[in-house]
């Protein structure tokens, strides 16, 4: 792995913000160069949120992400409308197709369409939707491991929450079975 | 120990306890309100005091209190909220007291927008308070380098009696990147003999003052202050050289911008184009010995997130030496490597 660069995007409350930290942190644990950047400004409740993610062998630059993406996580129709330009040629694009009926309309990246809510709904939580994402990332890229991901989100969580780890780690297997 | 990842904001707080911050008093203002907000969380737990201040005026003079009684203190603003400060920050330096100031800096002039600038690098090098005052600007490019800036900041402004500036910008504060705590190397500091503890009857009081209405004693007291400027441009100048060995372009960036140069330097070399970043980690005192250090070079290239504040400095430093240009943008808008790439090449001659 050189370095991955990824863009997570959709609407406030999809846990894009909380996702791109797992991956920040289990990068972290496994001894790889890491940023987050957050988009900050004035949103309202429901409005776009986004995260630029770095994870590298070598120490990190900038951490904005601009025309370079590996890969970019949309998990709503804005965020792909927006983001699909950001991608470098060769990049994938991940598409919460539950939520986006649109295809990639460019043909240089590689698209996945992981209809991540409904997946979500069948566990028994929608709010897991962007595990789902996460899962369908990871195993395309095995960029830190799926079980370095789960210490991560023990640590975020909390011992108070440690009943949701095998809800989220079962969200984060049905995604990885949407790309294998 | 062990890294933790953390936002820009709250490691420069939890930077500033680990320094034996225990006061802290300010103002809200984005991008930084994680700061105060991780304060006003922390301090207490270790008996500490945050005071969310009725005005960024009000907190400055809260710091000008805690510091004259021998506190370690610190405030932390954004760009208008920085101007609002200036009084209290010349005050402060006129009356030889100890403190650090945090500027999460947005763009401007006036209220501005929220997004990540450069454009207080006049504000913060230059003063923007009244009289011959100077003092120390950290400006970090990581959050670890934030970090270490920070608790070294509290022992620097110690040993000066002096405040020091730690600018970022809202990138900076707003980003996560994994950070370690180190135990800072002990300094040897003054005692605080000066602070207004109380006299318990057995000294002379202490005052603390600024006001000084015998020209003499002023001048006098302003050669003093000038001496320590003087060891400060002395010994207290910082920065990085980027791989400027052989370079015939260099750059020179701080902070965000820095970061965003080495990648233009990475892509420049990769085109087989010899460039380097001379990066400031004290704006003031600027590293003007920097600018003896590059044998190679046919032209220098402020960029800034400004419309050119540093390049007044660069111009300093170079003396006349090599053409010095400019790339910025500002407003909050970033710049990205490719359009320094492509400046790169327009002033070697060899864009196409």
């Amino acid at each position: 792995m050189a370095t991955e660069k990824i863009i997570m995007a959709g609407f406030g409350g999809q846990g894009v913000m909380s996702m791109g930290q797992l991956l920040t942190y289990a990068g972290m644990i496994e001894n790889k160069q890491v940023s987050w950047l957050p988009s900050y400004g004035p949103e309202m409740r429901g409005g776009t949120a986004n995260c630029a993610v770095i994870v590298s062998d070598s120490p990190v630059g900038s951490p904005i992400i601009t025309g370079d993406a590996t890969t970019a996580l949309v998990l709503n129709l804005p965020s792909l409308v927006k983001f699909e330009k950001n991608l470098q040629p060769g990049g994938r694009l991940i598409i919460n197709s539950s939520l986006i009926e649109k295809k990639a309309e460019r043909e240089d990246v590689k698209a996945y369409y992981i209809p991540a809510n409904e997946i979500a709904n069948e566990l028994g939580n929608s709010k897991v939707a962007n595990m789902v994402m996460l899962g369908a990332y990871l195993e395309l890229t095995k960029i830190v491991s799926v079980d370095t991901v789960i210490e991560a989100l023990k640590k975020v969580f909390g011992p108070s929450k440690a009943d949701l780890v095998p809800l989220n780690k079962e969200a984060l297997s049905r995604g990885a079975e949407c790309v294998k | 120990m062990a890294k933790v990842l953390m936002k820009g904001n709250e490691a420069i707080g939890a930077a500033a306890i680990k320094a034996g911050c225990k006061f802290f008093f300010g103002y809200p203002i984005t991008p930084q309100n994680e700061l105060p907000e991780f304060m006003s969380r922390e301090l207490p737990k270790i008996d500490g005091v945050f005071v969310q201040a009725e005005s960024e005026v009000a907190a400055i003079n809260m710091i000008y209190g805690a510091a004259g009684a021998g506190a370690r203190t610190m405030t932390s603003s954004s760009s208008p909220g920085m101007a609002l400060k200036q009084e209290g920050i010349s005050y402060i330096a006129g009356a030889e007291l100890p403190c650090v100031i945090v500027n999460i800096s947005r763009g401007g002039p006036g209220l501005g927008g929220i997004q990540p600038s450069q454009a207080d690098y006049f504000q913060s090098t230059r003063g923007g308070g009244n009289g011959d005052y100077r003092h120390l600007v950290y400006a970090p490019s990581t959050l670890q380098e934030a970090v270490d800036l920070t608790i070294e900041a509290f022992d620097i402004a110690d040993y000066y009696r002096n405040p020091v500036i730690v600018l970022g910008d809202g990138m900076i504060g707003q980003m996560m990147e994994p950070v370690e705590f180190n135990e800072p190397k002990k300094r040897d500091l003054p005692a605080k003999d000066w602070a207004t503890t109380g006299t318990e009857d057995k000294r002379r009081p202490n005052i603390i003052n600024s006001l000084a209405l015998d020209p003499a004693e002023l001048e006098k007291h302003n050669i003093k202050l000038d001496n320590k400027y003087k060891a400060m441009e002395e010994n207290e100048v910082r920065y990085e050289m980027y791989k400027t060995e052989g370079a015939e372009l260099i750059f020179v960036a701080y902070g965000t911008t820095a970061r965003i140069v080495k990648n233009a330097v990475d892509a420049l070399e990769a085109e087989g184009i010899k460039a380097g970043l001379i990066r400031p980690i004290t704006l003031w005192p600027f590293p003007n010995k920097a600018f003896n250090e590059i044998p190679t070079a046919k032209a220098l290239v402020s960029v800034e997130m400004s419309m050119g504040q540093m390049i007044d400095d660069v111009k300093i430093a170079n003396n006349g030496k090599l053409p010095v240009h400019f790339y910025g943008r500002t407003g909050g808008m970033i710049p990205t490597p490719e359009a320094i790439v492509e400046k790169a090449k327009e002033i070697l001659g060899g864009g196409k």
